[in-house]
């Protein structure tokens, strides 16, 4: 799906030529970058369509887009957003649906030459055609991404799929919302013919005459013998479903009803026919376009979009062209970052580390990023040689002098990165940025050292960096609008999503995870187990517990952290009573990365809780606080500092709050992010909560000012 | 002092990788990615952006068939626009300096400002050829055009024809091997074995020390390995620390077991490694804020019949250089002599002398040479201008020499000056 700012059009989108009794369809809605089905679309489709229909001289259609790097975006999902009720999202589909079985029943063979995007209901207005041509562009994409805005595919996409490439590889597909590029798309059978970009327009023409003449297209049966055995008989399909059933349920934790659903309107249509298909499809997509999920899914959506088109700062001079990017610190961020850097932006960067050795196993885990991308073919061997000559490294600041930016990710200490930051000085280009990797220690208080302050910025990046989406970029005091316009373009360039944050402890990520880790303290002094703090976590829709996440970011990270938070906001991050993680950490139980934590590790597999680390805490599970109980306190706390942050102006809006919690530690999607979910709970019912577990378990959870006059005057963070 | 043809051209800076001897830390790297790897190190230290850069050219003696054109792959860095030319020569040892002479000519005639130039050799990975016959069967099977015809070449195959060929280091118009050309040397000009060994002693003493006080390494872009667990080659791995007159004495000749005198020990060692040069006219490299290290006032190049003394060219190379520099042997400050085998270099001096120049050890290979360094035959020729250039900085020397034999019976040359 995409979006369509507005919808007044003069220009028509789809015109088309005759020549030699092939008409040449071309969509290309004019005024938008992509093009999109919206309803007028789809008038013109149905006019264009009827016109070719009656016209004597056509024998066959061509259908092409007229976009340089998009086929077709999918449909108007502003279209979708303005649905009111379950009955008018069925009926749209419902038009949608007649309108394709129209172009797939069409006397005359239409005939598709896809290159760029072609999604959602581009594909499935591709299926509804004879046959699909599609370039071997890297920008050719191909997928049904329905299901990651809380819906399914509605114009017949979970009908004719399956038919055509196979029950198995169709749901693989549509229950994750995967998109897959042209090569696989072929492999799959989901296009006939895989052409250089340059020949499409010809062979789609010339597939065209050839049908014209009568020739039809022979494709396999899907999947070969083993296709037949799975997918071919009902039997095999039961099994099929049954396991697609057990791994979107495994995948949602129940939360998502959008793949279960679509799994559903695949099976029903196997079983009963496309006719009747069709119709549960259209049904169930009435059902979920109007669930709270896929109203959520979507918001994060536009958040999203939105962000990435904002510079981070009002009337932001345009960024710096980074072509070159030095990095100090080869160790694990660092490395994270400049492979990230490499793979994604694929800009030339210089690690430099005061010992050659630590150089060299950073440019060396720089680099596993890139093998990673060659072992999952997402990109070929020389695409990998030409990346790779990308990264060196060496223990000299040689080549620093042409680094448009500079990220400097050295040990967590302030003297160490004030060090750095006089000797980068020295050498940077005049106009070259400094950013900082830090996650606990103020900018400003960085930027002191500087002789420039106003090039010294932060750039928070989370563990580990090829995977983590979110990128904090906090201003210091001093810092200008060209550099956090410089840095917040550079994280996109990586494939972040990047918030600009006010320079204050915790930044927001670390900020609101603050109350919600410390409770782990509170809960297990309290008698809760750490099995079960994790599951009431994960049962609200947490990818992993707390307790799971302190041993993944480590122990003794989460110490040092926590101690800055308990000391910046002393009177309401309080520690927990008994020795804490401190003992853990003096124990040598790092987490995850010393093999044991609170839970133990074998083979990098999480076995179990570790009972030993009861005894050092000095803590006995006895069942405690109740469950309820326990996930209030844990997410209330964080709503509450959320709030009192945003008041702060530790974020510049809500939506770049939510979309914080949301990438940087799984908030869960489904519930919008925080500031979103206190929306939806009401300011009232969440002061009142936390004034009863204030009275219960210490004033830390005293309601914020925020939440307060919210509550009082009956308002909310989103109008 | 002004350039005497056209432009002047400055030897800006240079970097080579650590020189290795052949099967040991660099055995699994290819030529191209050692010349690939000293060009892109050369940017780093010297903060060139690639775009200004006009041409790359680099020196191969044994290039792989997989990769004819080094020089193109070294161009084709990501760090370099796609639109930048570049070609591979051979003028066997003296390849590199024949890159560098070839792109101070661009320059000094105006066609170019900037110019990367040097070569490169992975003597741990030289291409072992397929017989002839062998050869001939497989381009019929290829151009078969039924299977039957295909199996019928191949039965044509006899286990002879399975013996691969390895390239060897002999002179094609005589088939006398390097070694056996440095022994005659040795005879005809009278060098004893112990002259020899004390050569071979003072280039691995001078290399060493030239090691521990970081003049040598500091030419060097220390090679980080590409494999985890694998060290950091910081320094060439061929210079001895240990070695002593006694040791090598004891040493069998290898090429005239009876009454030879060339040994392992006074030969230069089969070697891995690559050397890359910034050339820029005075101009350019003003612009672009580079102190040069020194510029290149003339070379020459000279040749004899292989079948004389094969590695004695120089004797005349020299002198031609001198000449075209307008200067005098007296008036060297530095000398830099490839050391191909000990014999070879006491013959050189010995030719020099003869013309009645004196020979002041103090200045030649004041670093050691290649017998201790190593030599990677398409590499030597840029280690030797940057190890004199940064040499000629540190004394402050006006005039330095580079000499070089070379394969074919050819003798290098080129004068460098500081001012």
């Amino acid at each position: 799906m995409a979006t369509l700012a507005s919808p007044t059009r003069t220009a028509p989108a789809v015109t088309w030529e005759i020549s030699d009794g092939i008409a040449v369809v071309v969509l290309d809605l004019q005024g938008h970058p992509v093009n999109v089905i919206s309803r007028a679309v789809k008038d013109e489709f149905i006019a264009c369509f009827a016109a070719l229909a009656d016209d004597a001289r056509v024998r066959a259609i061509a259908f092409l887009s007229g976009k340089p790097d998009n086929f077709i975006a999918g449909a108007d999902i502003e279209e979708f957003v303005r649905l009111g009720s379950a009955s008018e999202a069925e009926r749209l589909a419902a038009d949608g649906q007649e309108m394709l079985e129209r172009i797939a029943r069409f006397p005359k063979p239409v005939v598709v030459g896809i290159h760029g995007s072609c999604l959602g209901g581009g594909l499935e207005f591709a299926l509804a055609c004879h046959y699909r041509v599609a370039t071997d562009h890297s920008r050719t994409q191909i997928g049904l991404p329905e299901v990651q805005l809380g819906i399914l595919p509605a114009a017949g996409g979970c009908q004719r799929l399956p038919r055509l490439i196979g029950a198995r590889a169709a749901l693989d597909m549509i229950l994750a919302g995967k998109v897959e590029r042209a090569a696989k798309a072929f492999r799959l059978g989901i296009v006939d013919e895989l052409v250089a970009p340059p020949i499409l327009n010809e062979i789609t023409v010339r597939a065209a005459q050839k049908m014209a003449g009568g020739w039809r297209p022979k494709r396999k049966r899907p999947g070969g013998f083993v296709g037949f055995l799975l997918d071919g008989n009902p039997l095999g399909r039961r099994i099929v479903f049954r396991a697609a059933k057990k791994q979107v349920l495994e995948r949602t934790a129940g939360h998502y009803p959008a793949p279960l659903a679509a799994l559903e309107a695949v099976e029903h249509g196997m079983k009963y026919g496309i006719t009747e298909g069709l119709k549960r499809e259209a049904q169930l997509f009435g059902q979920l376009a109007v669930t709270d999920v896929s109203r959520k899914l979507v918001q994060i959506f536009f958040a999203t979009n939105a962000l990435k088109k904002d510079p981070g700062v009002q009337n932001a001079p345009p960024a710096a062209r980074v072509t070159r990017l030095g990095i100090v610190g080869s160790g694990f961020m660092g490395s994270g970052i400049a492979g990230t850097a490499v793979a994604q932006a694929e800009v030339d960067v210089r690690m430099k580390d005061a010992d050659l050795g630590r150089v060299a196993q950073g440019v060396l885990a720089a680099r596993a990023i890139l093998d990673d991308r060659l072992k999952r073919r997402r990109i070929s061997k020389y695409e990998y040689a030409r990346l790779v000559a990308l990264l060196s490294g060496g223990d000299t600041y040689a080549g620093f002098g042409r680094a448009e930016l500079t990220i400097e990710a050295v040990f967590e200490d302030l003297a160490v990165k004030q060090q750095v930051l006089r000797e980068a000085e020295g050498v940077l280009p005049a106009d070259g940025v400094f950013a900082s990797n830090t996650s606990t220690i103020p900018i400003t208080r960085i930027a002191e050292a500087a002789k420039d302050p106003e090039r010294v910025i932060g750039m928070h990046f989370f563990s580990p960096v090829a995977k983590m989406p979110l990128l904090e970029v906090i201003p210091g005091a001093r810092t200008t609008p060209q550099t956090i316009s410089t840095a917040v373009a550079f994280g996109r360039r990586m494939g972040k999503t990047v918030i600009v944050v006010r320079d204050s402890p915790g930044f927001w990520v670390n900020r609101i995870l603050a109350p919600y880790a410390n409770e782990v303290g509170h809960l297990l002094a309290d008698g809760a187990s750490i099995d079960e703090i994790d599951s009431m976590a994960v049962r609200f829709g947490f990818p992993v517990g707390p307790v799971t996440l302190l041993d993944e970011v480590g122990l003794d990270v989460a110490l040092k952290v926590a101690g800055v938070m308990q000391e910046a906001y002393g009177d309401h991050i309080v520690p927990a009573p008994g020795p804490g993680v401190g003992a853990l950490v003096k124990a040598g139980r790092l987490g995850r990365k010393s093999g044991r934590g609170f839970y133990f590790y074998k083979d990098g597999k999480k076995r179990g809780v570790d009972e030993n680390a009861y005894e050092l805490l000095g803590a006995h599970p006895n069942g405690g606080p109740r469950p309820a109980d326990i996930l209030q306190r844990l997410v209330l706390g964080m709503v509450n500092e959320a709030a009192r942050a945003l008041g702060e102006g530790v974020v510049r809006n809500p939506r770049d709050g939510d979309i914080g919690a949301i990438f940087g530690f799984g908030f869960p999607p489904f519930r919008g992010g925080p500031l979103r979910y206190a929306d939806d709970l009401g300011a009232e019912r969440v002061v009142s909560d936390l004034e009863r577990l204030a009275e219960r378990h210490g004033v830390r959870f005293a309601p914020c000012e925020v939440l307060r006059e919210q509550a009082g005057r009956g308002t909310k963070f989103y109008s | 002092m002004p350039g005497l043809n056209g432009r002047r051209v400055a030897v800006v800076a240079g970097v080579r990788t650590p020189f290795t001897k052949a099967g040991t830390a660099l055995k699994d790297v290819r030529a191209v990615d050692l010349a690939r790897y000293a060009a892109r190190e050369l940017l780093e230290r010297t903060n060139l952006d690639g775009q200004e850069v006009d041409e790359v050219i680099f020196g191969q003696v044994v290039p792989s068939p997989l990769v004819p054109n080094i020089g193109r792959e070294v161009s084709l860095l990501p760090q370099f626009p796609k639109e930048i030319p570049a070609y591979s020569l051979n003028r066997a040892c003296a390849s590199a300096s024949q890159a560098i002479t070839a792109g101070h000519d661009q320059i000094a005639l105006g066609n170019a400002a900037v110019i990367i130039a040097g070569g490169a050799e992975a003597l741990s990975d030289i291409p072992i050829l397929a017989s002839r016959r062998l050869a001939d069967i497989l381009v019929e099977a290829s151009k078969a055009k039924s299977l039957g015809a295909r199996l019928k070449a191949f039965t044509k195959i006899r286990p002879r024809d399975l013996v691969p060929v390895a390239p060897a280091i002999a002179e094609p118009s005589t088939g006398e091997s390097m070694g056996q050309s440095a022994e005659k040397m040795a005879k005809e000009n009278h060098i004893a074995r112990e002259a020899q060994d004390r050569w071979a002693l003072r280039s691995h003493t001078l290399a060493a020390k030239g090691t521990a006080d970081g003049r040598l390494t500091a030419e060097i872009a220390p090679w980080l390995s590409s494999r985890p667990n694998e060290a950091i080659v910081r320094a060439d791995n061929g210079i001895r620390t240990d070695s002593s007159l006694e040791q090598m004495a004891k040493l069998k000749p290898v090429f005239d077991r009876r009454y030879g005198s060339v040994t392992a020990a006074n030969s230069s060692p089969l070697t891995d490694g690559a050397s890359a040069v910034l050339l820029a006219s005075s101009e350019a490299a003003q612009a672009l804020g580079y102190e040069p290290l020194t510029y290149i006032r003339s070379y020459a190049v000279a040749a004899v019949d292989p079948g004389w003394q094969l590695l004695q060219a120089p004797v005349w190379a020299v002198p031609k250089a001198l000449e075209r520099a307008g200067i005098q042997w007296k008036d060297l400050g530095l000398i830099e002599i490839h050391e191909a085998f000990a014999a070879q270099v006491l013959s050189n001096l010995q030719g020099f002398a003869a013309k009645g120049w004196e020979i002041n050890e103090d200045i030649i290979n004041v670093m050691g040479g290649s017998i201790a360094i190593g030599h990677p035959f398409g590499a030597t020729g840029g280690r030797l201008v940057i190890t004199l250039s940064n040499e000629m900085v540190r004394r402050d020397v006006q005039f330095g020499l580079i000499s070089v034999c070379a394969q074919g019976g050819m003798g290098f040359a080129m004068v460098l000056e500081r001012r």
